[in-house]
């Protein structure tokens, strides 16, 4: 059986000789035109003149579109129609498209971009969360408001009252391939997208918009991307309409991809946010009342910043249960880079509030940090609700946080870095475990559907296809691990297939960690199509009854006999059965009001925990994660494998985060840190010496694709314990709660470390 | 404009460009050897490792014409002869070294050089000699393992596969 095996990715062989063909490797005709967006300069202000002679004279330019060159819809935005694709008059931040430059050459084309003199009376621009809430620069009309019980009146009844705010950094996805797209025109003004994107319709959709034609004249195809952790759920919608509008002028193939600064520059982040917290709390560190406030930079448009600023609420309670708490979510607008989607999607950082909840009780109290957690846990079996109303029915964390204190040996540990701290003035050790419970399913509840498509051939072999998309998590093997067990075949009978929007339709993003699911079950449904009619087509024959009929090893067995795939497929073929079928799953179970907060947005939740121990150097700031334990639940996993290396992954991402990771923007709303050199994501001697994980044996309780779970986002979170660790350290070198902003950056540590040691926490 | 030739995987190669010709965009775009990849155009992320005369260079960092002359190697020309996968090609195959594979040319390049340098590094010196190869997916565990074990190394010890 295919599904559960440890394969290799699908194109491991192709990646490895160089083979395996990104957007930018594709062969195009000689007179292939390429292009370069000029950017605005400012931040905010009136565009008044713009003078793009010398852009036109340009070495090899060959035309130049502006706003109002722009024949149908100007817009590349997800949702809110607020995204034009060039500015109308008016800049929204430093680095915002204003004109598009199609030349014969990648270079020609990025030259003459700089020679655009675009004049803008200048505004003053709303940069950080204060000015935004300041002048109520804000999307929606007010804050979203979650509430559970009465909050006000626990926490002031309550023993302790414990309250802070935590500072909390962006994070640029650093896909190592850029955004890239390429559009040959077709006959009929019809186009034939390449993208690099998690999103194949929504391109579809706006690439139709901007050429004035229907959906069914645009063809998306997208083999993989080299990365996309969230940021070609959207980001790349700017790309394939300017190649689509650039090849409906000139009649030629389109090709654009942004050099590293430009992506960085153009493109939206991880959203940063501020956390207020105050906290009721009774003498053993249980949590009776809670408030969260969350600030939210938004940027400066809608983009998804909503469903992102949901999540982050819905994941406010993590792994605790909290019967009287009210979360206020504030989505600011601001004079940046559009925030989007990043792997967790606002679910990291609604949950690293409550993490820090966790070790500020701790501190003040002088409790355990672990202790305060597990009193805290949902318990299991007991009917306990989520703060928006959903009964949390599998809480396995206990479970778990048993098993991997035994394995990583947390006590002993433990007790050996306290030992360390009080013999050691300058080096201090922290060591950390966090928990993870963390929903799947969109929180839209539509886009939790998809759609495939299967063919088997007369020889037997067998053509996959579906709406998820590649960017390296190993989508395809799991599916076509999926297909292999359906037919009882090797997996090289499978064809993995790049997804097209004129295969499969009207698909959803590749996000949520929902491709697995959400695909696998929808081709599993087209195979079992097929496999019924083979059955009962041979189950007449050979006067076998249809559901006896047995596929497995390569052969179907009908009553006494037995026959190759590929004979059983041909004998359909002479009798006339169609050996072509669609599949189609919605989840079920869903029922989510995100006006009022109350419902099921959520299928299933996907656990984990983490414990990480760091050293931090009280003189520099400097510090290490010098060791991560990790077990994480997978369900009855598709592919162990794939999915260690997706928490592996997704750890050493998330810790990146919350220590190395830091966008800075200077006062004019310039982003300093626009490439490698300055934004510092892990590299290879960052990730811990010892690394230890494990997988949690058990499976889903939901009917999912063989009962395993969700794997994409939630391991990102468990990185959140190296930060825990980091303040745990900080903590030992004073008296006062360690008062630590993340990301964790040297210069961050070393402030935490003298406030904290000035007795200022 | 100006005349280069260099020898790439064994083959003569020879074309007249741009004197400002990167030799990453001379392999991507003149040859068509679109396995070297250009994740960072600056020098800092290592997808576009190849081998110069035997030495690991980020071909985003050298113009093609200071190439001329010399034997170059992409990790096209690094499968065996009969198209097998080389030993280190095999080896992040089989401990799952890659996920987008957009690194991946440049990690096996950088290996190889190590290898010819160092053939049973330590973890430590593997970590240290990848510093300049920038992998986002990963989180390099199973980088590092694939090339312990290519230097033939028991890496069973090394934790989660
Ligand atoms: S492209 Fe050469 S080092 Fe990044
Ligand atoms: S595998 Fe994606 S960057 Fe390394």
């Amino acid at each position: 059986m295919s599904a559960g095996a440890p394969l290799p990715h699908d194109a491991a062989h192709l990646h490895v000789t160089g083979a395996a063909r990104y957007i930018d490797d594709i062969p195009v005709p000689a007179n292939c035109l390429h292009l370069a967006f000029g950017l605005s300069q400012s931040a905010a202000g009136r565009i008044t003149d713009m003078d793009l002679a010398r852009v036109r004279q340009a070495d090899g330019v060959v035309a130049v579109m502006t706003a109002a060159d722009l024949p149908f819809a100007n817009d590349v935005s997800p949702a809110a129609h607020d995204e034009p694709l060039l500015a109308t008059g008016q800049v929204h931040y430093v680095g915002q498209p204003v004109f598009l430059v199609i030349a014969r050459s990648h270079h020609a084309a990025r030259r003459a971009a700089r020679l655009g003199k675009i004049t803008i009376a200048e505004e003053t621009p709303i940069l950080t969360l204060a000015e935004a809430l300041a002048a109520n620069s804000r999307f929606e009309d007010g804050p979203r408001i979650y509430t559970k019980g009465n909050a006000a009146a626990a926490i002031d009844k309550a023993a302790h009252k414990i309250s802070g705010t935590l500072h909390l950094g962006g994070q640029e996805h650093f896909y190592l391939e850029g955004q890239a797209a390429l559009v040959f025109p077709q006959e009929n003004g019809d186009m034939h997208v390449h993208s690099s994107t998690q999103h194949p319709t929504e391109i579809q959709h706006k690439v139709a918009d901007a050429i004035g034609r229907p959906m069914h004249a645009v063809r998306v195809e997208s083999r993989r991307m080299g990365g996309g952790f969230g940021g070609k759920e959207s980001q790349g919608n700017a790309l394939a309409v300017a190649c689509a509008v650039a090849a409906n002028l000139t009649g030629r193939a389109c090709k654009m991809r942004y050099d590293r600064d430009d992506d960085m520059i153009i493109t939206g982040k991880r959203h940063d946010f501020e956390i207020q917290y105050t906290a009721g709390v009774a003498p053993d560190g249980r949590i009776a009342g809670l408030q969260f406030t969350h600030l939210v930079r938004c940027g400066w448009a809608m983009d998804l910043s909503l469903p992102v600023a949901d999540r982050a609420m819905l994941h406010a309670d993590n792994a605790y249960h909290l019967t009287d708490v009210e979360i206020t979510s504030h989505r600011l607008k601001t004079n940046t880079q559009s925030a989007t989607a990043y792997r967790g999607f606002g679910g990291p950082q609604g949950m690293i509030g409550i993490e820090r909840v966790m070790d500020h009780i701790a501190a003040n109290l002088g409790l355990d940090p672990l202790a305060v957690r597990r009193v805290n846990y949902y318990q299991q079996g007991a009917g306990q609700t989520t703060p928006y109303g959903q009964i949390v029915e599998d809480f396995i964390l206990d479970e778990m946080t048993d098993t991997l204190t035994v394995s990583c040996d947390f006590a002993a540990r433990k007790a050996q870095v306290e030992d360390w701290n009080r013999n050691h003035p300058t080096l201090k050790k922290g060591l950390a475990l966090t928990p993870v419970k963390f929903g799947i399913s969109f929180t839209l509840s539509h886009l939790n559907q998809a759609g495939a498509l299967v063919h088997v051939y007369q020889d037997g072999s067998v053509h996959l296809n579906h709406g998820g998309t590649e960017m390296g998590q190993g989508l395809f093997q799991k599916v076509a691990q999926v297909a292999a067990t359906c037919f009882g075949l090797p997996l090289q009978q499978i064809k993995i297939t790049a997804t097209d929007t004129g295969k499969v339709p009207n698909t959803s993003a590749t996000a949520a960690s929902s491709g697995s699911d959400l695909n696998g079950m929808a081709v599993k449904a087209a195979c079992e199509t097929i496999k019924t009619r083979i059955a009962e087509h041979l189950g007449a024959v050979h006067g076998a009854a249809a559901d006896s009929v047995v596929f497995d090893g390569g052969r179907v067995i009908a009553g006494a006999h037995s026959l190759t795939f590929a004979e059983a497929a041909a004998s359909a073929y002479q009798a006339r059965i169609s050996l072509s079928a669609t599949g189609f799953y919605k989840t079920p179970k869903l029922a989510w009001d995100r006006i009022k907060g109350t419902g099921r947005p959520f299928f299933y939740f996907a656990y984990g925990v983490a414990a990480t121990e760091v050293v931090i150097d009280t003189l520099t700031g400097e510090n290490r994660i010098l060791r991560a334990d990790i077990l994480h639940d997978a369900g009855q996993s598709l592919n162990p494998a794939l999915d260690i290396g997706q928490i592996e992954g997704g750890y050493v991402q998330g810790a990146g985060w919350l220590t190395t990771e830091e966008l800075v923007w200077d006062a004019r709303g310039r982003l300093l840190t626009h490439a490698p050199s300055t934004y510092k994501i892990p590299a290879c001697g960052d990730r811990p010496k010892v690394f230890n994980v494990a997988l949690w044996d058990g499976q889903n309780r939901e009917d999912t694709i063989f009962r395993s779970k969700a794997v994409g986002e939630p391991p990102f979170m468990l990185g959140i314990s190296a930060y825990s660790a980091l303040c745990q350290a900080v903590q030992a070198c004073g008296p006062t709660f360690a008062d630590l902003r993340a990301p964790a950056t040297p210069e961050a540590v070393l402030a935490a470390v003298m406030r904290t040691q000035a007795g200022q926490g | 404009m100006a005349q280069v030739s260099m020898t790439v995987n064994g083959r003569a190669a020879s074309a007249e460009i741009e004197g400002r010709t990167l030799l990453s965009t001379f392999l991507r775009e003149t040859l068509h050897l679109t396995g070297t990849h250009v994740g960072c155009d600056t020098s800092q992320c290592g997808a576009c490792v190849v081998h110069v005369n035997g030495e690991a260079v980020k071909s985003c960092t050298m113009l093609a014409s200071e190439a001329d002359g010399a034997e170059v190697a992409t990790i096209e020309g690094q499968a065996n002869a009969d198209g097998s996968l080389n030993v280190i090609q095999q080896a992040f195959q089989d401990h799952h070294g890659l996920q987008c594979g957009f690194c991946t040319p440049g990690m096996v390049m950088s290996a190889a050089a190590l290898l010819k340098e160092n053939p049973k590094p330590s973890e430590a010196e593997v970590r240290a000699y990848l510093e300049g190869n920038i992998c986002r997916c990963t989180g390099y565990h199973n980088i590092v393992k694939a090339i312990m074990a290519a230097s033939g190394q028991d890496v069973s010890a090394l934790a989660a596969e």
